[in-house]
């Protein structure tokens, strides 16, 4: 009996009620540690998107001024001649830029320094821009049209609000004079911020105002293509005869394991192999857009294959013995059955796959990828960039008007990476057959 | 005519083959077609894969073929001064020859001959440089007649080559034709020969992973043995100083010490695993052993996103957010903090891998026996109990196993490291100062203009092995690890 009460009491007693509340202390904290694991994962996912967002919605507006500009035939064309392009080419456009902005903001042509100020506010680019408008339509040579013209870096940064009015103005990139220009302009609704066509559309250029993502895209659009043209087949072709003719023995099993040690390979290494053996062996130019789609195929092989495996491998075997009940021979069950039943699998894994390979910048810095291209590519084998490469490139610039840009590219990356998701997403919840 | 031209034309005959190949097998039963062994649509494809399948391995093993074997005609004009030279030289005096070749095809014909009155020495060289300069052909000096001699045989040779080819591909192509034309007839067992020839082209596509596995190591090898000719291979195993200086051509100088680039790599990983581990493994046991359905759909995906967004935007996030922020933290506490640390590259690399430790600890956590825990309930263990002194230890060698597939990963990270970790190799054990890591080196090895004979270079290839061993091991081992463990329970 004393025993009994005894033993009790350790349960019941002060001492163990102090043990249990601290045991139960101790089960709280840990759920505690748990939720609060997940809290910082999705804090700094909150805060890496918030801070990317932040940082480059502005990219997406540019900042440009509305002037009228007279398309003097002295300075296009003094030979009168229509045909001398190289002339047209040539002439010096800032300057018929140059002047209206004088005009518009009554500047003192005789200035050295103000007129200077005054340049500052218009980009580098504005000669391309006007150069592009006459070589389009020569008949405006000698007429004066209203055009919106790129402000310079600064001028577009202040508008932003990046560069602070109240620095002081000997730290200050854009002077007192030019800020108050840009109010007259802005007063006048002259200078505004308008959608920027060019970050969608220019090439490379050393000024950010000019700067574009048009031979990016246009490079991973190439890079995609040939990931989908050879990728695809090949991965499924693969995944088909591991899991229907495969015989279990020694060299299904070497395939197997290194398709799975490939799928861990460092995606450097993946370069270092497209370097030495598409450049270096078979001479294929650097640069090139089919070089990099050549390796970003070598990388997402193994995960095609390793989903198509699966929803291959999801088709029930009720319907292979049917088909071959009926005299079907193996081919065409896989052609006839398996693959159209695994087919919404399959395209799934291709655009896990290529989500994979649109994001993969390693590789692309190995191949020669890292290049200063203003030109439209036209085939895969012309020098291009890739998306993320000319984000990599921008990042590694100093002018401030870059991290804005790179930032704004970033999230066009991430637009095309959550379109494509969800596509997957979308195709896997409408097609996903139980069996 | 260009290869992707001659297999145009080859897929649009192949297309023809098979609805002549279709008519033909209708024809030849007589329009009985259940007197044939197999359906007209098989003898279609049995024509289009005589046509096209020879023609097209012709097409590939020429372009394999065609450069080296151009090549070495164009060397023997070289003359025996260079071919008894030094690699590096023959390297060179090629490139100049190629770039001549390239630029030969574009002449007009008399500038062609000034080219060729060059070669037998009746013009000065430096007229050749003239004409070729004016077709965008840059030489740095006036080529040597050796050389003009190589690239005229080299150009021709691949005219020569460009010639031959289309009329070899169609000949081939329309011999298989004719010979699949006429063995058609009714007991042709086309059936079966068209899905033998499927089966081999199902099975070459499955070796290309692992022709892809034997080309990283056979390139990489190949360029790091050419390495160890300049450097010698203890120097660069157990050399403590990095500090591979511009040299000339095929000379050694500098030094290339690996240490350096490993301890940073192995700093920045450790870091990256002391936020990682933790993290990841708490989200996984809240994530398999308390969480509802809810959450668990709600957090899973969540933290897949990390594993799916693109490295480059952690990059970029760690450069521009991440690194000034933790100076400035660091200067408000009166810690000098670099704004390219360990700590900035670790963290945001740990962030990285947490779904790596996640997922796979969460599966492994998972397939813990449902009969270990109530067997703990049961002695009156709270959850957490039961989770720290059950539940851990037994899923313990699964979970070694997730971190060390997660700790691969970190080591073989390039653009995290590239843009937010330093640039100077830096033997140091504190974590504010920058290091810099093998794969930084392997991109500022390689970026900017290559020369492929200087040890500058080839060290990436060198640092590529060392990369491809360390990360080939951890996974193997981990992987070993893993399904050990899963044998143990099923």
């Amino acid at each position: 009996m004393s025993d009994q009460t005894a033993s009790l009491a350790s349960f019941t007693g002060e001492d163990a009620q102090k043990k249990l509340r601290k045991r139960h202390r101790a089960e709280r904290r840990f759920r505690a540690y748990g939720v609060a694991a997940i809290l910082f994962a999705l804090a700094f996912l909150v805060f890496l998107f918030g801070s990317i967002f932040s940082q480059g919605w502005s990219a997406f507006l540019q900042t440009s001024i509305k002037l009228p500009v007279t398309f003097s035939q002295d300075i296009i064309n003094p030979s009168g001649n229509p045909d001398a392009e190289d002339e047209i080419f040539r002439a010096n456009y800032v300057k018929l830029a140059r002047e209206a902005l004088y005009k518009e903001l009554g500047v003192d042509a005789d200035n050295r320094k103000e007129r200077r100020a005054a340049n500052d506010l218009l980009s580098r680019g504005v000669d391309v821009q006007l150069r592009d408008m006459v070589l389009r339509d020569p008949s405006i040579i000698g007429t004066t049209e209203d055009v919106w013209l790129l402000a310079s870096d600064n001028a577009d940064a202040l508008l932003k609000g990046s560069i602070d009015r109240e620095t002081p103005s000997d730290r200050r990139a854009v002077s007192d004079q030019q800020i108050s220009w840009i109010d007259q302009l802005v007063d006048k609704g002259e200078m505004k911020k308008r959608f920027n066509t060019g970050l969608f559309l220019n090439g490379a250029s050393s000024s950010p105002e000019t700067a574009g993502l048009g031979v990016a895209l246009i490079g991973s659009f190439f890079m995609m293509l040939t990931v989908v043209l050879l990728a695809v087949p090949l991965g499924v072709c693969a995944a088909l005869y591991l899991e229907e003719y495969a015989p279990k023995g020694k060299i299904s099993d070497t395939i197997e394991v290194n398709i799975n040690n490939l799928a861990a390979v460092p995606s450097i290494v993946f370069g270092l192999l497209g370097l030495a053996v598409f450049i270096n062996f078979f001479g294929l130019p650097r640069s090139a857009s089919l070089v990099g789609g050549l390796v970003l195929t070598l990388m997402t092989l193994p995960t095609i294959i390793i989903t198509t495996r699966a929803a291959i491998r999801s088709v029930p075997p009720s319907i292979r013995e049917a088909a071959l009940g009926v005299g079907a021979s193996k081919m065409q069950l896989i052609g006839h059955h398996v693959l159209p039943l695994s087919l919404p699998g399959i395209m799934t894994g291709t655009i896990i796959g290529l989500v994979q390979a649109l994001g993969e910048t390693a590789p692309l810095l190995m191949i020669g990828m890292v290049a200063f291209v203003v030109e439209y590519p036209t085939t895969p084998l012309d020098p291009a960039t890739g998306l993320p490469v000319q984000i990599y490139m921008w990042a590694s610039s100093a002018e401030r008007g870059f991290v804005e840009r790179t930032a704004g590219a970033t999230m066009v990356l991430l637009a095309f990476l959550i379109v494509m998701n969800s596509l997957a997403v979308y195709l896997r919840n409408k097609f996903e057959r139980k069996w | 005519m260009s290869s992707l031209t001659i297999l145009a034309i080859l897929i649009g005959l192949g297309i023809l083959a098979y609805f002549i190949g279709r008519m033909r097998s209708i024809q030849v039963c007589g329009g009985e077609q259940r007197t044939l062994h197999s359906r007209p649509t098989y003898h279609g494809y049995y024509l289009v894969i005589l046509t096209v399948l020879p023609a097209i391995t012709l097409l590939a093993a020429w372009g394999v073929a065609e450069r080296p074997v151009t090549r070495y005609i164009a060397m023997q004009e070289l003359g025996p001064q260079v071919l008894q030279g030094s690699d590096a030289e023959k390297a060179l005096s090629m490139s100049v020859v190629e770039s001549i070749a390239d630029g030969l095809p574009k002449l007009t014909p008399e500038e062609y001959e000034v080219v060729r009155k060059a070669r037998y020495g009746f013009v000065t060289p430096s007229d050749a440089r003239d004409v070729l300069g004016r077709h965008s052909v840059v030489l740095g000096s006036d080529p040597e007649r050796n050389v003009l001699a190589a690239a005229d045989e080299l150009a021709s040779a691949r005219a020569t080559s460009r010639l031959i080819l289309p009329i070899a591909c169609f000949a081939v192509a329309a011999l298989g034709f004719a010979w699949g034309y006429l063995r058609i007839r009714t007991g042709l067992r086309a059936r079966n020969i068209t899905e033998t020839v499927m089966r081999s082209g199902l099975f070459l596509a499955s070796t290309v992973a692992v022709l892809t596995t034997v080309g990283i190591v056979l390139s990489v090898l190949f360029e790091t043995i050419h390495f160890f000719q300049f450097v010698s291979p203890f120097d660069f195993l157990f050399g403590t100083v990095w500090d591979p200086r511009f040299a000339t051509v095929g000379q050694a100088e500098g030094q290339f010490g690996l240490l350096p680039l490993l301890w940073g790599t192995l700093f920045i990983s450790a870091v990256a695993l002391l936020v990682a581990v933790p993290v990841g493994l708490f989200a996984a046991i809240y994530m398999s052993e308390y969480a509802g359905s809810k959450v668990r759909a709600f957090a899973k995906p969540v933290l897949e996103i990390l594993a799916g967004i693109p490295t480059i935007v952690y990059g970029f996030f760690a450069l521009s957010v991440f690194g000034p922020l933790l100076r400035d933290i660091g200067f408000n506490i009166g810690l000098e903090i670099s704004a390219s640390s360990v700590l900035t590259a670790g963290i945001v690399m740990g962030v990285m891998i947490i779904p790596f430790v996640s997922s796979l600890s969460d599966d492994i956590i998972n397939a813990v026996p449902q009969s270990l825990r109530e067997g703990s309930y049961g002695l009156g263990a709270t959850q957490s109990e039961t989770i720290k002194k059950v539940i851990l230890p037994a899923a313990l060698p699964g979970i070694v196993g997730a971190v060390l597939l997660a700790a691969s990963r970190a080591i073989g990270e390039t653009m995290i490291v590239v843009l937010a970790a330093g640039i100077a190799a830096n033997l140091t054990l504190n974590p504010l100062e920058p290091v810099t890591t093998i794969t930084v080196k392997i991109v500022s090895q390689l970026t900017g203009d290559l020369e492929f004979n200087s040890p500058q270079t080839l060290v990436a290839f060198a640092l590529g092995l060392t990369l491809f061993i360390i990360t080939l091991a951890l996974n193997v081992y981990a992987l070993y690890i893993v399904r050990k463990y899963r044998e143990q329970y099923e």
